[in-house]
């Protein structure tokens, strides 16, 4: 599993109750429904996925996230967890208001674009920055949005949540591996989780 | 596209089959059996079949239904006779979806049917005339209630899953909600809590060409007069909503049959018009005309919302107990996507497990009982998962 998602499944208690939103072919909530016991959710808007997903036995919705998310009552899940789709969102403030009602924890997860990669081809090149997390070019990327650790840092004292754990991350050459980096992360954390509160 | 592909290498596709079955008949003999309508019967005859083995524990009954002209014989093929297998051959059998070496499936004809189930077709007990149109107006309620009676006869008392396509979907979801504690997983297909306007309207279309018939004759008809023009006309409008404009498109377009040119008469010229002609033909040597009326009224009374949450959803659903599988097929303008979703949405509102996957398919509603891989995988996976929490818990106890 990628290393980002075994510190995510580290954080998740036993036989807790789970939302991924945008949970792709699964394979967070498969592992976590398999060694964890969870009691899984995924909604995820790409049919062929949700198809792998139900295919492996997982409970998966297709639909929109941000609508998807409306139909569950306050405090419905233990965790409900965004990996790496926060950049991808149209309207993040409102989403993260939600997973925080439907969600007794929220966990969240996106590339840090303050990297000292990305701050340099745009320093030094002049372009638009492409690099292994973000790998799209201007015209075709489906990142709406790019944000910095910082950044999330500043948002959660805006819109008043807690963060309760946080790491920040580099994989490795393979995606399995990686390391946490404590020394400056903002400069040098390819990827940012945080789990937050209320 | 991966669907429609011709998934048996024979021609009469018996080489994957399940084998041979035989239709079996079951007789309902209780006086106190009333139809939802008010009014009793004698006694009811159930056809069924039976595919697979039922396991000791009785763990492992799967339940199947069919749609509007559907039968028992849902897989398989009778001895001695040269017809393709059963209706849903593509998804039951060994080794395949619904796997009968692993389960025990049932399908049986539903009340108001013609297939071997008492219906308008049949003789009334202790006289020589036909029910016709003196049969009660039966109702989905009324279909299940009497499938609950064949699982009394057959004593099973837990049905891993219930599952079927159209007015099929609609039979399983009244299942979920009549007897939560009997069912463990729904997998309703293709289908709706409550006909739109538009599906009545066709059906009404439909009744309507039968009723016109002079040979329907208010419902009194002799096999040697029977109101074939009509039956055939309102199979043809069915087959029109069960494809899709793009379905047709690329299966008929504008092409001719054995023809280069217009030929400037009102002969069946299109591809699609000799297509739905002899679908509508093909169709009146097996269905009887009554029972088309009766059917599709069954199907247009239904309303899961008003029958079991006072017209809410959420309400009707806070019954259920099971875990869902819901899937619907994006070309379906017959039960469009929109309908499996306010399902899927009454399902969560009550914090059932349920999963749901919209199928790109350009088949139209038909898709449901075409060969269609990703259906066939995610039906595989859902139920082996069912399967394996029931003998988990078993282990528990």
């Amino acid at each position: 599993m990628r290393f980002d998602l075994q510190i995510i499944a580290s954080w998740i208690k036993p036989e807790s109750i789970v939302l991924g939103l945008g949970c792709g072919e699964g394979e967070l909530l498969y592992y976590l429904k398999n060694n964890k016991r969870i009691k899984e959710t995924g909604i995820e808007i790409k049919d062929s996925k949700v198809a792998l997903c139900i295919e492996k036995g997982l409970s998966v919705l297709q639909g929109d996230i941000n609508s998807e998310i409306e139909d569950y009552a306050d405090n419905s899940f233990d965790y409900c967890i965004l990996s790496q789709t926060l950049q991808q969102v149209y309207n993040p403030e409102s989403l993260i208001k939600e997973m925080l009602r439907v969600g007794k924890k929220v966990i969240v997860s996106f590339p840090n674009f303050a990297h000292y990669k990305i701050r340099s081809q745009l320093l030094l090149a002049g372009k638009a920055p492409v690099s292994r997390e973000l790998p799209y070019q201007w015209y075709d990327t489906p990142n709406i949005r790019v944000l910095a650790l910082e950044d999330f840092k500043i948002f959660s004292n805006k819109m008043g949540f807690e963060i309760h754990k946080k790491a920040a991350i580099k994989p490795g050459e393979k995606s399995s591996e990686g390391k946490i980096i404590n020394f400056l992360p903002n400069l040098f954390a390819t990827y940012g989780i945080y789990e937050i509160g209320k | 596209m991966e669907a429609a592909c011709n998934h048996n290498s024979d021609s009469s596709g018996r080489d994957y089959s399940y084998g041979p079955v035989e239709k079996q008949f079951f007789s309902i003999e209780d006086k106190d059996f009333t139809l939802q309508c008010g009014e009793k019967l004698q006694s009811i005859t159930i056809a069924y079949e039976t595919f697979g083995t039922l396991d000791e524990n009785k763990s492992n009954a799967v339940l199947v239904f069919h749609a509007l002209t559907g039968d028992s014989h849902a897989a398989g093929f009778y001895k001695d006779t040269n017809e393709k297998p059963g209706w849903w051959d593509i998804v039951i059998g060994p080794g395949k979806a619904i796997d009968t070496d692993k389960y025990f499936v049932i399908c049986s004809n539903f009340i108001g049917g013609c297939m071997g189930s008492t219906g308008p077709s049949s003789t009334i007990p202790g006289k020589k005339e036909l029910y016709g149109m003196n049969f009660p107006v039966i109702t989905v309620t009324d279909m299940v209630r009497c499938q609950k009676k064949l699982m009394d006869h057959l004593n099973i008392k837990q049905l891993l899953s219930v599952t079927g396509g159209s007015l099929g979907g609609m039979q399983a979801m009244e299942w979920s909600v009549r007897y939560p504690d009997m069912v463990k997983s729904v997998i309703p297909l293709a289908t709706t809590m409550k006909h739109s306007a538009l599906a009545i309207a066709f059906n009404e279309v439909a009744r309507h060409a039968i009723k016109s018939d002079p040979n329907w004759n208010k419902g009194n008809y002799s096999d040697e007069k029977k109101p074939n023009v009509g039956l055939s006309v309102a199979r043809m409008i069915g087959h029109i909503t069960y494809l899709s404009d793009e379905s047709m498109r690329l299966k008929f377009g504008r092409k001719l049959q054995d023809k280069k040119d217009l030929s400037f008469t009102f002969d069946s010229q299109f591809q699609v018009e000799n297509y739905l002609k002899y679908q509508g033909e093909k169709f009146v040597d097996r269905f009887d005309a009554n029972s088309f009326l009766y059917i599709t009224k069954a199907a247009d009374y239904y309303d899961l919302e008003m029958q079991h949450g006072n017209g809410s959803s959420v309400k009707a659903f806070s019954k259920a107990k099971a875990k869902f599988l819901v899937i619907s097929f994006s070309s379906d303008w017959l039960y469009p996507t929109y309908e499996s979703k306010a399902i899927v949405k009454a399902l969560k509102k009550n914090r059932l497990d349920v999963s749901f996957c919209e199928i790109e398919s350009n088949l139209g509603h038909d898709a449901f009982l075409l060969f269609n891989n990703r259906l066939n995988r995610m039906i595989k996976g859902f139920l082996a998962t069912v399967y394996k929490g029931v003998k988990e818990s078993k282990n528990e106890i």
